[in-house]
């Protein structure tokens, strides 16, 4: 378990509510969830949720930490924002279970191997290097994100998929040798360094 | 001068040789036929879309969107940011109206965006090409371009999440939006306002790290459409368009079904309705082709 997990244990020892309003994003709204599980009644991967929004939202308020960091419900969040324009309190839900989703990975609680964390890092990752996707080594990261002989066999299952998109001129094999991006890739770099950095140092300061 | 100008953010799927390249070809068609100017944002960049939640924190994701307005108010000042994708248009807003309610967080955004030497007044309206064409044109002057009504086409409207949530077209329902049913009329096709499932999630980018759980529900999207007896989908969203267009032969393989369903972008029976070409409308871009655009075309 990292350091700053441990410091944040000591920091809000018995309140993960206060914990997750500081450290989450949108998490200062968790407390106005009133329990009407529309939220989960609107979710359209709901039945696949161990947890449903407003029952995350209860577990929070009752000190739940390590089941709630470690689930892999938040990760199933589509970024539909159903439950959004439906809360009749107006939480900002879906930013609640992304900024859980992100904090259980930053302080590495979040279930291993969980395919939409994967997803979402290789996807964040491509982005940076270039400043725009490069979406033909975004679907190969993808399918070789678990070793070489698992890669071929996802590259295999979805070769026609692949054939269509070139054919269609909507995906192109010379993305693999470079492909586009900004001009100011380095300023791009550093000012998300820079970010970086201040958001760490922020969550870092409610440890100590 | 073009009759109207906007500073555009076109977006990473929209680039030569990406996923919604189509997309955005069509895009250029209608808006020489409706006398728009695209200024792009000279250098914009990635917005993270929903996905980069995982990696980046909201700090480093709201960036991403400063360093885009910032630019379109440096180079394309006074106009107003129009984007062609959900995702695009969803992170630019979400993250200018977060500045606007977080002083903290904007000083923290400003002082990042320092680094490229940037500076983010905040001020711009953004919008989606939607708005700009139900808002700012409107139906008669579009109803007015048309040439070849889609004559005898039933075309479901599937306007997906994110055109639609949290923000959608002002005026319109979260649960019941109609101005694309409107649009497809105004074409000449005829639309099928009681489509169920014009704002079901397709999975977004969960259709490639959960396949089958998105697969599932792309399935109801298409069926659906089917038992109205539609021709076609059309959309507004590069992921919906994709998500429910080119794994249809996986759907049908796992399911048994026999979909062959076209889907298209609203700019696609724009382009084929003002009587261009049906390279101009992109039709050559469908994975499963909508030889009914292609016919009319081609009169």
């Amino acid at each position: 378990m990292s350091d700053l997990n441990q410091n944040m244990i000591e920091k809000y020892r018995n309140s993960f509510l206060k914990e997750v309003e500081a450290n989450v994003e949108e998490g200062e709204w968790v407390k106005m969830c009133m329990q009407c599980g529309v939220c989960s009644g609107s979710c359209p991967l709901g039945k696949h949720w161990a947890h449903p929004p407003q029952e995350i939202f209860m577990m929070i308020r009752a000190g739940k930490r390590e089941a709630v960091l470690a689930s892999d419900a938040m990760w199933m969040c589509t970024s539909c924002y159903n439950c959004i324009v439906r809360c009749p309190r107006e939480v900002p839900i879906t930013h609640i279970m992304h900024g859980l989703a992100h904090y259980a990975k930053r302080l590495g609680l979040a279930p291993k191997g969980q395919p939409t964390m994967a997803f979402s890092q290789i996807f964040w990752d491509n982005m940076l290097k270039a400043g725009r996707v490069n979406e033909l080594k975004l679907g190969l990261s993808l399918y070789f994100k678990d070793g070489f002989v698992q890669g071929v066999k996802n590259s295999l299952a979805n070769a026609k998929l692949g054939q269509n998109m070139m054919k269609a001129k909507r995906m192109n094999a010379a993305e693999f040798f470079g492909g586009h991006g900004v001009k100011d890739v380095s300023g791009l770099q550093k000012m998300i360094k820079k970010a970086q950095e201040l958001e760490d140092a922020r969550i870092a300061k409610y440890g100590n | 001068m073009a009759k109207r100008e906007y500073s555009f953010y076109p977006g990473c799927s929209s680039q030569k040789g990406a996923s919604s390249s189509n997309y955005l070809v069509s895009v250029q068609t209608l808006c020489e036929e409706l006398d728009i100017k695209l200024n792009e944002i000279p250098d914009w960049n990635c917005c993270a879309a929903s996905i980069g939640y995982g990696g980046g924190g909201v700090l480093p994701r709201l960036t991403l969107s400063a360093r885009n307005i910032a630019l379109s108010e440096q180079h394309n000042a006074g106009q107003d940011i129009v984007a062609t994708c959900a995702a695009c248009w969803l992170a630019t807003r979400e993250a200018a109206e977060r500045f606007k309610h977080d002083g903290g967080l904007m000083a923290e955004a400003s002082q990042a965006l320092a680094e490229t030497g940037l500076k983010l007044n905040n001020t711009t309206p953004i919008k989606h090409m939607a708005e700009v064409l139900v808002q700012d044109i409107g139906y008669a002057e579009i109803g007015a371009k048309v040439k070849k009504p889609l004559e005898g086409l039933k075309i479901a409207g599937y306007v997906g999440c994110q055109t639609n949530r949290p923000f959608g077209i002002a005026g319109e329902s979260y649960e019941n939006p109609l101005y694309l049913d409107r649009l497809i009329d105004t074409l000449g096709a005829q639309s099928i306002p009681t489509y169920e499932k014009k704002v079901q999630c397709c999975g977004g980018a969960l259709a490639f790290s959960e396949p089958a759980k998105s697969q599932e529900m792309i399935k109801g999207i298409i069926e659906a459409a089917y038992d109205h007896g539609a021709d076609m989908i059309a959309t507004p969203c590069p992921l919906c368009q994709a998500n429910v267009e080119i794994y249809q032969d996986q759907i049908n393989n796992t399911y048994g079904t026999k979909f062959k369903m076209p889907v298209v972008y609203y700019s696609s029976l724009m382009a084929v309705a003002f009587g261009r070409s049906a390279k101009d409308a992109a039709l050559d871009g469908q994975v499963v082709a909508a030889k009914q655009l292609e016919e009319i075309a081609k009169k």
